[in-house]
């Protein structure tokens, strides 16, 4: 038996790291995989409540978080390419046609 | 320590490894191929719990498609190694203090909270079985099930539009 703290704490650790990536790193497709870590630090969690209270609805959600994920990745991988054929680059800090 | 809490302690290393190594690595398919380590490690975890069902979707959906789908973009647009630049050295002495902050906020939390100490220890059971998952998805989720695929239309149509290349 695992206690539901230590799924919790790991799931904690894990978004932390995606946060870390998420700032951290320059690579815009390298940015949109630190949302999916985080995406799944939250589906560990959702998973580890759901078995702790006996009840399979926080397994329900997590089924949608992975159906939204992948619409997700399908638009903002779209996106993606765009940017890089208009900027010819993949750097963040060239997307800056929105700023002042 | 039982069985069950070792095979818990090297998933959640190897999780936790596979995500360092998302962000140490400069290249952006070797962060790839890390980020898919942590899934099926999280995978091995949901099976550890007894959902199997949700770790076999992890494993075909994010595991599959959806990293094969970043895999591909990446060699598509001939991604190279990310270059250094000020802003990123800014990042990393304010990013990093903050998102620790951010984790160990969290961590106290969950620690310090009463309700979530009183849980009983995570027990794989037979309740969260795929028969009730899926009657659960068909009974009391339908509309948000429905909807979905809705979603996944619209996401489809916007990805081609968005793809598309204007003549």
């Amino acid at each position: 038996m695992v206690p539901t703290n230590y799924y919790l704490l790991l799931s904690a650790i894990l978004f932390g790291l995606g946060i870390v990536a998420f700032v951290f790193k320059r690579n815009i497709i390298t940015i949109f995989m630190a949302i999916e870590l985080m995406l799944n630090a939250v589906n560990l969690a959702f998973v580890a409540f759901s078995q702790a209270l006996g009840k399979p609805d926080g397994e329900v959600f997590v089924l949608f978080v992975i159906i939204v994920a992948a619409a997700e990745a399908a638009v903002g991988l779209g996106i993606i390419i765009l940017t890089a054929r208009n900027r010819r680059s993949l750097n963040v800090e060239n997307v800056n046609l929105l700023k002042l | 320590m039982s069985a069950q809490v070792v095979i818990f302690f090297v998933l959640a290393l190897i999780a936790v490894f596979g995500a360092v190594s998302l962000i140490v690595q400069r290249h952006p398919i070797h962060s790839a191929l890390s980020l898919i380590l942590v899934m099926v490690a999280l995978a091995g975890l949901y099976l550890l719990m007894g959902a199997e069902f949700v770790a076999a979707v992890q494993i075909i959906v994010y595991g599959g498609a959806i990293m094969v789908l970043f895999i591909f973009v990446i060699m598509l647009l001939n991604a190279g190694v990310e270059e250094r630049t000020n802003l990123s050295r800014l990042a990393f002495y304010a990013g990093i203090p903050l998102a620790v902050a951010v984790t160990a906020l969290i961590a106290a939390a969950i620690v310090g909270s009463k309700a979530a100490t009183a849980l009983p220890a995570a027990a794989p059971d037979t309740l969260t079985s795929t028969r009730t998952l899926s009657m659960l998805l068909f009974t009391e989720f339908v509309y948000p099930f429905e909807l979905t695929s809705f979603l996944i239309l619209v996401a489809i149509l916007g990805a081609i539009v968005l793809a598309q290349r204007e003549n």
